[in-house]
């Protein structure tokens, strides 16, 4: 059989064929939906987006100072005891003699 | 009135989606008919349209203005139509032991004296379906831009982005793939 023969019938039927430009019932309509639906969903993208970059750097900070509290030597004159500190500054106005009385 | 296309497309751009809406309906006849030479089923046809819209819609930023809309659009549509053959590789090793009856009986007609085989025959258009159902992605969509659509090789390096060289290069091998199969369904019917 002659299939050059074959082939250029072949692509000539192809060519006869009218193209089918039937469009589905409001079909616009449904790709503007999605297109409406897919901004919605983009806004909480971008929202819980932000919410985990701002939790990220949360973490990242408190990392930080936490390795900067128990790697850095802690100077000379800090007590080690912070509530006892915190204690003592809050009560020394009433620890402190009153003078006042004095003779 | 509708606005002209250009306005329609500055105003999708400035944040109005719905005048994207004209764009679907006035376009969307020429999109349908182009996937539906590439897809069959109307479910995979709508999804490459659908998807069509929704790449437009995304890339309208990138579209210039000197250039007719549908010449962007329709480039989009092509890449989308063969990216979906690539996906769907599904008929392209079916044997030819399934032609219908018609089919048959028109490629008979063609063995006895070609001139009797009538190209408008609906077999033939189906026949010619099958044919192209089993060509690899590139050599299917060469044929169908060149051969069938008769465009230049120009033309198609600047739809699908190929270079003129790589254009002719998968002609010459879409010409071979397809003889091939020619020759093999006539040896599973005739021999």
């Amino acid at each position: 059989m002659n299939t050059a023969a074959l082939h250029e019938k072949l692509i000539s039927a192809a060519r006869r064929q009218d193209p089918d430009k039937r469009v589905p019932y409001a079909f616009e309509k449904r790709i503007m939906a999605l297109i409406a639906s897919r901004a919605v969903a983009d806004r909480w993208v971008v929202w819980s987006s932000g919410l985990w970059r701002a939790a990220v750097s949360c973490v990242a900070v408190a990392v930080v100072f936490g390795a900067a509290v128990l790697l850095l030597p802690s100077s000379a004159n800090s007590s080690k005891d912070l509530s006892q500190d915190f204690e003592n500054t809050l009560l020394a106005s009433v620890d402190q003699p009153d003078n006042s009385s004095m003779p | 009135m509708e606005k002209p296309e250009a306005e329609l497309i500055t105003a999708v751009l400035k944040g109005d989606s719905a005048s994207f809406e004209p764009l679907i309906r006035k376009y969307s006849p020429r999109v349908f008919a182009t996937a539906r030479r590439y897809a069959r089923r109307d479910s995979e046809v709508e999804d490459i349209v659908q998807e069509v819209w929704l790449k437009a819609f995304d890339k309208l930023k990138t579209f210039r203005s000197e250039a007719p809309f549908e010449h962007w659009l329709m480039r989009m549509t092509v890449r989308i139509c063969y990216d979906f053959l690539r996906g769907h590789q599904r008929n392209r090793e079916a044997s030819f032991s399934e032609i219908s009856e018609p089919e048959e009986d028109w490629l008979d007609r063609f063995v006895a004296d070609p001139s009797s085989a009538a190209e408008d025959a609906e077999a033939a258009k189906l026949l010619i379906g099958r044919v192209l159902e089993r060509l690899s992605p590139p050599a299917r969509l060469v044929i169908q831009l060149l051969e069938i659509e008769d465009r230049s090789v120009k033309e198609i390096a600047k739809i699908t982005g190929w270079s003129m060289p790589l254009v002719k290069v998968r002609a010459f091998r879409a010409r071979a793939e397809m003889r091939k199969i020619l020759t093999r369904m006539t040896q599973e019917k005739y021999l």
